[in-house]
């Protein structure tokens, strides 16, 4: 199994949950987070003076699929949340030990996959 | 209340019938006593909604962390501000006579001259109100002139010491500094002209922000290690905004109801200057913004507002409507200026109450010398009310607050200020945002409660 981690845009959390779900993809969980990329910050103004916005709000995805699902997964998130502008994001591929559905104690592929 | 008046009617109608034309003329002034003292009461009413104007610009310009701080400090002010006027602030501010030369006089405590014959017929005041009408217009300004301190203070001020100040501040300071124009004191034997106090309330109250906003030092953060500013955000400009329109509503009782009867023509010619001033101010606040930066300020705007309602306030009964304009609109770009000067210079006032008080408050009163249409107001004049205001405020604000510093001290724990005076000070949020979705449902139609129910079917089938 393959747990991927997506930073995106707020505003493509739509799009990516449109096209995860054509992928088959299960299940996905949201956070919001603050971060930097090369874009750095930006610059805001307020009665006057500029100031610079280090952390910018991004959406943290994180899906867990089956090893074979998970190219499919990253290319279908990379094609909805690319906008081509600096600061799109970035996706990650990490290796999963296991995963157990709570419900029914099943493990592995079994617990991410449709039931 | 109608019982009565049908009463009187009938009885009107019978004196008509019986009596010779003087009883019918003591009908008609009593009529018009009525009518008079309902317009200011109603002018009170109007101002008290003013503080729940500064209450919410306060809130919004300051950050949530310190929310209910600020509020509190809001309910404190009006409370004690109408007690502390009902013990000693209403005789202190109108004594009569005066017991040191023309500065200082006091009538004794509470309103028991309430009960005196004749303190509540028209002989009282030219026919304008009642004396009871009198001290609650009267006290709805008073708390006024502490409020404005609030706001420059806010954000880092210790609860206790800001209540000992505005107390002292609201109970003597106001009304003895008051006695000098509105009490027939010195400055009204000179000449001086408030109509409704750009000084009197708003400078006064505008001198005590000032120095208490340089005795207490900016709030952490504002200016970075090497002295540039860090602007810090408000938490809420749709409340600051609510405020402000409160405030320009209030302001009809303000300068309305100081005309001091329901003078038809005088009451509506000053609620047509204070509003085309307000109007202006926030035209002129627009305007001059340009000149700053390219993408306009809600803020500052709003700011404007407030500043063509001081600068209106001194004058608004004997300046003309075209005066009263460029009075606005000068305000308006006067509080930008100011705004970003103090910032410049290390005052730190989150919601810009020095220069919408004192700057625009000293302009207010200037520009009485110059527009007004009564011959005898002139600029010296004007200009020596305000530095004898600013003298006796600055000086009794500085002795205050730097006493206090010396004893219970000033301001909060860097880590109090951090963590928020909401915490620090109350143990509570103004806001519980457990319950609250966060950003993510701003850019998504996936979160919060409005989402259609099928389009979960996708994932589950």
């Amino acid at each position: 199994m393959k747990k991927i981690e997506a930073i995106i845009k707020p505003f493509k959390l739509d799009d990516a949950k449109e096209g995860l779900s054509k992928t088959g993809v299960q299940g996905l969980t949201v956070s919001e987070v603050k971060g930097f990329g090369r874009q750095k910050g930006h610059t805001e103004l307020y009665r006057g003076a500029e100031y610079v916005v280090d952390f910018l709000p991004k959406l943290k995805l994180e899906i867990v699929v089956a090893d074979d699902q998970a190219e499919k997964v990253v290319l279908a998130l990379q094609e909805a949340c690319h906008t081509g502008k600096i600061g799109d994001g970035k996706i990650f591929v990490l290796p999963v030990d296991d995963a157990v559905r709570i419900r029914t104690g099943e493990h592995g592929d079994a617990a991410v996959e449709a039931g | 209340m109608i019982r009565q008046s049908l009463y009187g009617v009938a009885a009107g109608a019978a004196i008509v019938l019986l009596v010779p034309s003087s009883a019918l003329a003591d009908d008609a002034s009593n009529a018009l006593f009525t009518a008079n003292n309902v317009w200011m009461m109603m002018a009170a009413a109007l101002v008290f909604v003013m503080h729940l104007g500064f209450a919410m610009v306060e809130s919004g310009l300051t950050r949530a962390k310190n929310t209910t701080n600020i509020l509190f400090k809001n309910t404190f002010i009006i409370c004690a501000g109408i007690l502390t006027y009902f013990i000693v602030g209403f005789n202190l501010m109108y004594p009569g006579d005066f017991a040191l030369g023309s500065f200082f006089g006091f009538a004794g405590f509470g309103l028991s001259a309430g009960f005196a014959e004749g303190a509540n017929t028209p002989g009282y005041a030219d026919g304008g109100y009642t004396y009871w009408t009198d001290f609650l217009f009267q006290a709805m300004f008073a708390a006024t002139a502490a409020t404005i301190v609030s706001g420059a203070v806010a954000e880092r001020i210790k609860l206790g010491s800001f209540m000992i100040f505005s107390t002292i501040f609201v109970a003597f300071i106001y009304p003895i500094a008051g006695s000098w124009k509105w009490g027939g004191g010195f400055l009204d034997q000179a000449g001086f002209y408030d109509f409704a106090g750009s000084t009197l309330v708003h400078s006064v109250g505008g001198w005590g922000a000032l120095v208490g906003a340089i005795i207490l030092g900016p709030r952490l953060g504002k200016y970075n290690k090497n002295g540039q500013i860090t602007p810090i955000p408000g938490s809420s400009m749709p409340l600051t905004t609510v405020g402000v329109f409160l405030l320009w509503l209030g302001w009809f009782g303000f300068n309305g109801g100081s005309v001091l009867s329901a003078d038809p023509a005088l009451t509506s010619f000053t609620l047509v200057t204070t509003c085309l001033a307000a109007a202006a101010g926030g035209i002129g606040a627009m305007t001059a913004y340009t000149f700053v930066s390219s993408k306009p300020d809600l803020s500052m705007a709003l700011n404007g507002i407030l500043a063509g309602l001081v600068g209106i306030t001194a004058g608004a009964d004997v300046i003309n409507p075209t005066s009263a304009i460029a009075v606005g609109f000068i305000a308006g770009g006067l509080v930008v200026g100011s705004v970003l000067l103090f910032d410049k210079i290390k005052v730190d006032d989150p919601v810009g109450a020095i220069s919408v008080h004192l700057t625009c408050g000293i302009w207010g009163t200037l520009a009485v010398g110059i527009f007004s249409t009564n011959p005898e107001h002139s600029l010296l004049t004007q200009a020596y009310g305000v530095l004898c205001y600013a003298l006796f405020t600055v000086t009794s604000a500085a002795a205050i607050f730097l006493t206090i510093k010396a004893t219970v001290g000033l301001r909060v724990q860097p880590e109090e200020e951090i963590e928020g005076l909401d915490l620090a000070e109350h143990g509570m949020h103004a806001y519980d945002l457990a319950g609250s979705p966060g950003f993510m449902e701003e850019h998504s139609s996936s979160f919060g409660s409005g989402r259609p129910a099928q389009a979960l079917a996708t994932n589950e089938s």
